[in-house]
């Protein structure tokens, strides 16, 4: 049975149901050892339901977990020995930062010295030994959920789960705490799988991300992968943003906004309906007139820099000439 | 392509992992269940049989009741009590209601003051309602005479349905007022003010938004109100008369006249509103829940001199009304000669030198209040976690859910009758066979007495020990279990600590109503282990009214006493938790 190339956390032929409702349907994920994957997708899609029966605390209608060569679908969640981390956070209100992580370490047999050892590393880790002795209602947010974070990894799991994490917290310290998760993940080597509809979350911190929808996996694959190569036009559509028009074969046709170039000629000719200030690019939104084109009357948006902007004097109603780079164009059956 | 394994061969789902915790929670659960079998359903049932059962345990079908609609007399007390509970409700509903209008809507001062006056008469039997009341209005009483020939005398014809209504009104008027004081509380300012802007006058606006916003809660408080009057025992006791009610003649039937079939059927007959009671509340809270978003603003009072005066002097009035019935009482209590002879002193409360040993009663049911509240708060607090927090075995936990709120249905004479049929029977007759009554020990001892008490104030306990609950992320427990920390360790080092308010809360309610109930006990009491609610209707029935009264205002003062201690201690653990936070804020800042 033992083979070294083989997945550590396999889940195959997962389905669950709930009464008539489908939540997962046939779902197979391979994960490997010290892997960061991110499970991705719209809210309904299945993602959370899927991350529950992982630690085991929901049971698939069919399928199996096998987790390090040991079938574990039917192991209860005490004994698969993983970590988990809520958006809620979950810290017990009526523990100190401290005491929280030491609860779970009172089951382990270990000294009290290596207890306390062990939950003062733990807090270190997330940078928070100078708080260990407040309630979790006098830490910020941000601080809250490091401490949910130093909790689930004292136990030393085997992998680490993380349920949109986060979801509750400001734009700033959500930025900050995705590269500290990251860089904290990467120092302990610890396989993880984190449930988020953020994309901006999946690119930036996965290894792996798995888009689902309606309960089915659509892609697997690397950031970069989902995002340049997107499987179907749902991938597409839900990564980035991005246009679509058919052709004369009723094939799907789509490009990313920032893969549109102005031209003085050649293209297709269009015209500026909007102009969009995002900081960084412009989004502008053209309408294409231009008879041998498919997207003739259609709208089209781009993503231009700063620069393309002013060299063309772009303003609303403006004419030109834009340039849709042939091997940036998706094709998807319709 | 993902690669394809060899699958195990075993792979039939084991329907339950074998290890201790599920084991501990499913065993929990079926214990849950198995108690609510043995204190509730299964009694429940021996009533249900019995109404359709000759009294030597023939099935006759429905001919009790049509024996009973035969019955001039029953089918009159019937009537009786629809006539006095639609009136109790009519009245009392609408005083609630204007009272919390009054202290929610305006800005008088001292609304803490008036709030906690109106929750004064939970704290007392509804006999010393009565007893008050026959010191009032009765045939010697202070009105009656006309305050000693001072004023013109005013007869009320207390004993009958006068009496019983004015006294069902001061029992329910408390509980309707807090429904009301909630049901006001819920509205969204914004809605007031869109009304404003689009210049709609203050009467439609009272109709359309204030009664539209309260109707669940009036609709509640009218079912409440109607199958507490419909169902009381100890105010229609004291200043019935020759009135009968279903209460009294439930009473009569089984003690007096030892008919156990009329007796359930009569039983029946009185859960009928509380069972639509309880079917209306259920469908209220399922549309309430959802008719208030989070972002509501709470209403603004805005100045209105006139408004604050009316509304002052009606809380004010009702105010006296609550007082004059405590007062009276006590005056009863301490002036032994009323009203012949005004000097007071505390010769009624020397109850042991008359019969009915009143103050061992007491002492019983001090013992009776401590246990249930001790016990009851236990199993309904667990039993609440369980069904709360527990994750998996969804179907058991939505039957104990189904039966934690049912108690509140059945009224606490069909809970005393129930446990008479039930306990005393040394053998159970279930599904045709026939085996000892492993309960029956249970008959005729305190311990039948505690458990009527818990089950009849069970699911108020277990709502507010839910509520608590609720506010508890749902993650504590799955973040526990990942760690491997055992559930009852999360339950005892975080969960309880966490509810300690409610877990007080809960024991007070116990505590308290334990102490004033009739209705339940009045069939399981016995002669050697008398209680002091029972102890004041045979007081009454002696014609020592003096004494009646000492022991109602022992019973007042009791249980002031535990909710002010109630009071303190949560007082006391709030300003500890403060405490060691703001202990620790301070300590932070001079560390940088």
């Amino acid at each position: 049975m033992s083979n070294t190339d083989r997945s550590y956390l396999s889940i195959s032929h997962v389905q669950k149901k709930f009464g008539r409702f489908t939540a997962l349907n046939d779902i197979s994920v391979d994960i490997n050892k010290s892997e960061f994957v991110c499970l991705l997708g719209p809210s309904g899609c299945g993602k959370t339901t899927l991350l529950r029966i992982i630690a085991g605390l929901e049971e698939p209608s069919k399928g199996t977990i096998i987790m390090a060569d040991k079938d574990m679908t039917n192991v209860p969640p005490a004994k698969r020995n993983f970590g988990i981390v809520f958006q809620s956070y979950a810290l017990f209100p009526n523990l100190t930062a401290l005491q929280n992580v030491i609860f779970g370490l009172k089951t382990k047999k270990l000294t009290q010295k290596e207890i306390k050892d062990r939950a003062r590393e733990a807090l270190a880790l997330v940078d928070l030994e100078q708080v260990g002795h407040r309630y979790p209602a006098q830490l910020s947010g941000g601080q809250q959920q490091r401490v949910a974070l130093a909790r689930a990894v004292a136990l030393s799991p085997d992998f680490l789960l993380l349920d949109e994490p986060l979801s509750a917290l400001d734009a700033k310290v959500r930025e900050r705490l995705r590269y500290e998760i990251r860089s904290i993940q990467e120092k302990l080597k610890i396989t993880t799988i984190m449930v988020t509809h953020d994309q901006d979350e999946a690119l930036t911190m996965a290894d792996k991300i798995v888009v689902m929808n309606e309960a089915q996996i659509m892609q697997v694959g690397t950031p970069l992968e989902v995002y340049e190569r997107p499987i179907n036009a749902f991938v597409a559509d839900f990564i980035g943003s991005i246009n679509f028009w058919k052709n004369q074969n009723q094939e799907k046709l789509a490009i990313r906004p920032e893969h549109i170039r102005l031209a003085k000629s050649g293209g297709i000719k269009a015209q500026v309906e909007t102009i969009e200030f995002r900081g960084p690019v412009f989004r502008v939104q053209f309408i294409v007139y231009d008879r041998n084109s498919d997207l003739n009357g259609s709208s089209i948006k781009a993503d231009l820099t700063m620069k393309e902007v002013h060299e063309f004097h772009l303003q609303k109603g403006s004419e030109i000439h834009l340039d849709l780079s042939l091997d940036r164009i998706l094709a998807y059956d319709a | 392509m993902k690669q394809e394994y060899a699958i195990p061969a075993n792979t039939a789902r084991q329907p339950f992992f074998f290890n201790r915790e599920n084991w501990l929670k499913r065993s929990l659960l079926l214990v849950m269940l198995v108690t609510f079998l043995v204190v509730l359903v299964l009694p429940l049932m021996t009533l249900f049989v019995k109404a359709f059962q000759s009294d030597d345990g023939v099935f006759v079908g429905i001919d009790n009741f049509i024996n009973y609609f035969q019955t001039p007399a029953l089918v009159q007390s019937l009537q009786n009590t629809f006539f006095i509970a639609a009136m109790t409700t009519a009245i009392s509903v609408s005083l609630a209601f204007a009272y919390a209008y009054c202290l929610v809507r305006t800005d008088i001062k001292g609304k803490t003051f008036f709030r906690y006056a109106a929750f004064l008469p939970l704290f007392a039997p509804t006999m010393m309602h009565g007893i008050a009341l026959v010191y009032l209005f009765g045939n010697q009483g202070i009105f009656t005479n006309g305050f000693f020939g001072l004023l013109p005398a005013m007869d009320i014809n207390l004993y009958g349905p006068v009496g019983i209504i004015i006294a069902e009104v001061i029992y329910t008027f408390p509980q309707a007022f807090m429904i009301m004081l909630v049901a006001l509380g819920n509205s969204d300012y914004r809605l007031y003010e869109a009304a404003e802007t689009l210049g709609v006058n203050k009467a439609k606006q009272f109709f359309t938004i204030t009664l539209s916003n309260a109707k669940y809660g009036l609709v509640s408080a009218i079912f409440l109100v109607f199958s507490l009057s419909f169902t009381d025992y100890g105010a229609p006791k004291v200043v019935g008369g020759q009135y009968n009610v279903l209460a009294t003649d439930i009473y009569s039937q089984v003690v007096g006249q030892q008919n156990m079939s009329m007796g359930a059927t009569v039983g029946i007959l009185l859960m009928i509103p509380a069972l639509l009671a309880f079917f209306s509340d259920q469908l209220v809270n399922r549309k309430q829940s959802s008719s208030l978003s989070t972002k509501a603003i709470p209403f603004q009072v805005k100045q209105n001199r006139k408004r604050n005066a009316l509304a002052f002097s009606f809380v004010t009035i009702i105010t006296i009304c609550v007082f004059l019935v405590f007062a009276a009482v006590i005056i009863a209590a301490l002036a032994p000669g009323w009203p012949y002879n005004l000097s007071f002193n505390l010769a009624n409360f020397q109850l042991e030198s008359y019969t009915g040993g009143g103050f061992t009663a007491f002492k019983n049911s001090l013992l009776v209040a401590a246990l249930s509240a001790v016990f009851g708060t236990i199993f309904t607090f667990i039993y609440a976690y369980a069904i709360e927090k527990i994750r998996k075995m969804t179907g058991l936990r939505k039957a104990g859910k189904f039966f934690s709120i049912l108690p509140v249905a059945v009224p606490g004479l069909v809970i005393g009758i129930s446990y008479v049929l039930f306990f005393s029977q040394p053998t159970i007759e279930l599904f045709g066979s026939r085996f000892t009554n492993p309960f029956n020990f249970l008959y005729g001892t305190i311990g039948i007495i505690v458990l009527a008490n818990i089950l009849h104030f069970y699911s108020v306990a277990y709502v507010t020990a839910t509520s608590a609950l609720k506010k508890l992320d749902k993650e504590f427990e799955t973040v526990s279990e990942s760690m491997g920390v055992p559930m009852y360790k999360t339950f005892f080092k975080v969960t309880v600590p966490m509810c300690m308010p409610a877990i007080l809360e809960m024991a007070m309610y116990f505590f308290v109503n334990s102490m004033v109930t009739i209705s339940a006990v009045v069939f399981l009491y016995t002669a050697e282990f008398n209680l002091a609610a029972i102890s004041i209707v045979n007081l009454d029935d002696a014609g020592n009214l003096g004494q009646a009264a000492a022991l109602s205002v022992l019973i007042i003062i009791t249980n002031i006493a535990v909710r002010i201690l109630y009071e303190l201690v949560v007082y006391w653990i709030q300003q500890r938790r403060k405490y060691k936070q703001n202990q620790l804020t301070e300590g932070m800042v001079m560390n940088e």
